[in-house]
């Protein structure tokens, strides 16, 4: 199958530092992606390097593919016609990434008056009928609203739809339901998914959050200290992971199904470093219970097993 | 909405009124008094007497206040002790001459202000936009009256393009008045677009990190499309809110400057009502600032709850 | 040791220089600021008189050097009187609530509809201009900025969970304000303090100017300015030299203030009116 976006070595790098250490990865047409990292990953800034929305003093390196050409060296213009348009982006709080001075129809709209040539009238009618779509009651009055009126899950609904608006090739969301109740975590993960699937769409799920992954994706990519360290498909990652952070991580999440006693819930020692304070060669090395001298060289990101991790010692013995 | 706007209004009544009695208070403080003070080397106990009975000095405090503030709310300001002159008709005649000024600085501050500060704001990485912010630094550390002076200096002085001081009234000149206006304008309206333009270009520095900001960019808006129709609304909150505190700059700004020209408006009379003791003058003339001073406060943050919606709904 | 921002050392030097001269001047300046010498008036710079002389024959350097105690000395005195009352004000509105922060917030509101300038006319009709009541009418003026700073900040101190922690433990109100308020606003207070520090300076020169500031024979940087606008023919750098002296300590104030914002990063200095 085709893949809907090719990464190549991405870099990205704050002032000095690289946050964002050569990541390559595809996405498949059509595939739902989780990007799994915690804070200080790397996984929203890489994320923000696809879209081309770095912060200021942010720069960005490699290449990123769609459709053949390479998104990075896109003048802005250019970049700005497919942004909202081909590519679009879910953002994690809803309440500050909506404009607290417009009205909820006019900002869902703007997409379709951008791209689609519509006029106003015509564009929020069509806004209408996508609030319907994501599922929010009462749509025309919710139009007229502004965001502080709405719910936490309303408002991410509404993003959902103003970014969905001209049908993207490929949706980037980044952790959408971390800000929001439980409850409504799976309805807004659902809904994703649903239009996802629908639209033939293709998704890249940012999250910390393990169980999002295995419960809406099919493919798992697992970043840590600015790179990726291990990746395959959600059974191949989730049952037989080999990397020995996605082990832990694995094993910190209690279980529910599981007589309690049954397994010590282990926490990783140590914590995330900050930025620019990863050790030289695998980055999980401080804190790794594998580690020994030849880690302080980067392992590279190879076939373990049916699927790619980066390490010397993966869990389950040696490739 | 309304319950806001009565209780915003209530609170402005009361503001005035504790500040005329402030006022009163602080002019009726002398040890002295007004009489002692205005008859000077011929201040015999007779006369002072007879000059209390006259300007109702003698009755109690509360009844003067009460009979200051009932005048003043009819329009009857009283009469000047020393030009015996009506104070009303006073200071209409002076208004003729603050109005124009301070409505074309606050011209000339907007005119220069907004473009430079929003340059400033969207370019404060650049060259440019340093440039700017530093100008506007030094900008506002020049007094006004020294800013009028030095422009005084060139422009009148040594180029003779307008004059340097003094004013013909409207009636037999407009040009001429016109001119007297332009270098005292020019004076107060540049320092307060100094000051303006930083207030303008922090707002458009802080709008610009917003994450809605970053979401209509994401939605294919480029910078500056996302500035324009999402930005500027949004920065204009935190400028709005301080346009009250630099329209009572403005004025006092207005009242020095009057003086740097000797320009016959009411910060002049002030100054001189204050040289000469004339306390009635001073009560009044104060009490009057001080009333513009608080209604335009007032309508500011009216103005301020009508651009942002979430502070309408609310209480 | 993180780099100091650059505002915060342009204006601390320029603040120290303005320091030194006028603590210099105390001991020392080129010629005698109130000596008279009428045959050298109105002379332009030269080896003797460095920024030249005066309508009186003084020597215009010594005066802006004198002058610049009387800056400093209005600054600090408007702001002690200021913080003085402000601070209590504030801490104890932020600490106690209810009706006693209604009766100071709503004084403090209608105090601020006083500019400095316009306070100063007024205790200059009343009592005789003098630099007390400059000073008085300026530090009044700034009562209602420092209350409200202070509260602001103590506000944000009384929901920290520590101090509830303390009251529930039976901390009383002023051991709460000792040990927990005012450690923590002084951040605040240092950064309001030096840029009101800035509009006080501007504040007393326009009273000077206007000539119900500091009294003749003092040197004052605003009155001498309003001296030379009657000389402005034979002399015109005379405007220059006190105006130059002004902004710059204006401008040393700001860069410092602004400078420690960045350094301490309190968020919730209050806006002063630029030009009071």
């Amino acid at each position: 199958m085709a893949d809907a976006l090719g990464v190549e070595d991405l870099r990205v790098r704050v002032g000095e530092i690289e946050a964002v250490r050569g990541v390559s990865f595809a996405l498949e047409a059509g595939s739902r992606t989780g990007l799994i990292g915690e804070s200080g990953s790397g996984k929203t800034l890489t994320a923000l390097a696809l879209m081309g929305l770095l912060p200021d003093g942010l720069s960005a390196t490699g290449r990123v593919l769609y459709k053949g050409r390479d998104l990075l060296s896109l003048a802005d213009d250019d970049f700005c016609e497919l942004r909202g348009d081909r590519l679009a982006m879910v953002f994690q709080e809803p309440m500050t990434a909506l404009n607290p001075l417009m009205r909820i129809g006019d900002q869902v709209a703007e997409p379709l008056m951008l791209h689609r040539q519509m006029g106003r009238q015509q564009a929020l009618a069509t806004a209408t009928r996508n609030l319907q779509r994501v599922h929010i009651p009462d749509p025309e009055e919710k139009m007229r609203a502004y965001p502080h009126e709405l719910s936490g899950g309303q408002r991410q609904r509404a993003m959902i739809a103003m970014a969905m608006a001209c049908s993207p090739d490929i949706l980037i969301a980044d952790e959408p339901t971390t800000a929001l109740d439980v409850t409504v975590q799976a309805q807004i993960l659902h809904l994703l998914d649903d239009l996802v699937i629908e639209q033939g769409a293709t998704l890249l799920l940012i999250t910390h959050d393990l169980p999002v992954v295995a419960s809406t994706c099919d493919q798992v990519l697992v970043m840590y200290g600015g790179k990726i360290v291990e990746t395959g498909t959600v059974d191949q990652v989730f049952d037989r992971s080999r990397h020995p952070y996605t082990r832990a991580l694995l094993d910190a999440i209690p279980p529910l199904d599981e007589e309690l006693p049954d397994r010590h819930l282990r926490a990783i020692p140590g914590s995330v470093p900050g930025l620019g304070q990863f050790p030289p060669g695998c980055p999980f090395r401080n804190r790794c219970p594998n580690v020994d001298e030849i880690c302080v060289e980067m392992p590279p990101l190879a076939r373990i097993g049916d699927h790619l991790a980066a390490c010397w010692h993966p869990v389950g013995g040696e490739p | 909405m309304t319950v806001a706007i009565t209780t915003r209004l209530a609170a402005l009544v009361a503001s005035l009124v504790a500040a005329s009695v402030l006022v009163f208070v602080i002019v009726n403080l002398l040890p002295g008094d007004v009489a002692t003070v205005m008859l000077g080397t011929n201040a015999t106990p007779e006369n002072v007497a007879i000059l209390r009975h006259q300007l109702g000095l003698d009755q109690p405090l509360w009844l003067r206040y009460v009979q200051w503030l009932w005048g003043m709310l009819r329009g009857d300001l009283g009469v000047s002790v020393l030009s015996h002159t009506e104070i009303g008709p006073l200071l209409v005649q002076k208004l003729l001459v603050s109005g124009p000024l301070a409505l074309l600085a606050a011209v000339i501050a907007l005119v220069v202000s907004v473009p430079v500060g929003v340059v400033a704001g969207v370019r404060y990485r650049r060259l440019s936009g340093a440039i700017i912010s530093a100008l506007s630094l030094g900008g506002i550390a020049i007094p006004a009256f020294w800013a009028g002076l030095l422009l005084a200096t060139i422009f009148a002085v040594k180029l003779r393009l307008f004059p340097a001081g003094g004013f013909i009234d409207w009636s037999e000149d407009p040009v001429a008045a016109a001119r007297s206006l332009v270098l005292p304008a020019v004076a107060l309206g540049l320092v307060q677009a100094a000051v303006l333009t930083r207030f303008i270009r922090s707002a458009i520095i802080e709008v610009q990190h917003e994450d809605f900001i970053r979401t209509a960019r994401a939605k294919g808006l480029t910078r500056w499309q996302a500035l324009r129709r999402h930005g500027f609304r949004n920065a204009a909150i935190p400028v709005v809110t301080v346009l009250g505190i630099q329209i009572t700059s403005l004025l006092v700004g207005a009242i020095v400057i009057e003086n740097v020209f000797v320009l016959p408006g009411l910060g002049r009379l002030l100054f001189q009502s204050v040289g000469n003791r004339d306390l009635i003058v001073v009560e009044d003339l104060v009490m009057v600032l001080t009333t513009v001073v608080l209604v335009v406060n007032f309508l500011v943050d009216l103005s301020y709850r009508l651009l942002d919606p979430r502070i309408r709904s609310r209480r | 040791m993180r780099r100091l921002p650059l505002p915060l050392i342009a204006g601390a030097a320029v603040v120290g220089l303005v320091v030194l001269v006028a603590l210099l001047s105390l001991v020392w300046t080129p010629h005698d600021p109130d000596h008279v010498v009428i045959p050298d008036r109105f002379q332009g710079p030269s080896s003797a008189y460095l920024l030249g002389t005066d309508q009186f024959g003084r020597d215009e350097l010594s005066r802006i050097m004198a002058g610049a105690r009387n800056t400093l000395l209005v600054g600090i005195v408007t702001i002690v009187i200021a913080i003085a009352v402000g601070v209590p004000v504030g801490a104890l509105s932020a600490l106690y609530r209810g009706p006693l922060e209604e009766v100071f917030m709503r004084a403090s509101d209608v105090l601020l509809a006083f500019p400095a300038i316009l306070l100063a006319l007024l205790f200059a009709a009343v009592f005789r201009p003098s630099t007390v009541t400059a000073m008085a009418a300026i530090g009044i003026a700034f009562v209602p900025v420092f209350a409200r700073v202070v509260r602001g900040a103590g506000l944000q101190v009384m929901e920290m969970d520590y101090v509830t922690a303390a009251r529930t433990f039976g901390s009383r109100g002023w051991w709460i304000l000792l040990q927990h308020l005012l450690p923590n606003v002084a951040n605040v207070l240092i950064v309001q303090a030096t840029i009101a520090f800035a509009v006080a300076i501007l504040a007393e020169a326009a009273l000077s100017y206007l000539g119900i500031g500091t009294p003749p024979p003092t040197a004052s940087w605003g009155r001498m300015l309003s001296d030379s606008q009657d000389y402005l023919y034979q002399a015109p750098l005379l405007a220059l030299w006190p105006g130059l002296a002004i902004a710059l300590s204006v401008l040393g104030f700001n860069l410092l203030g602004d400078g420690l914002r960045d350094l301490l990063d309190p968020k919730l200095v209050v806006r002063l009116p630029a030009q009071a």
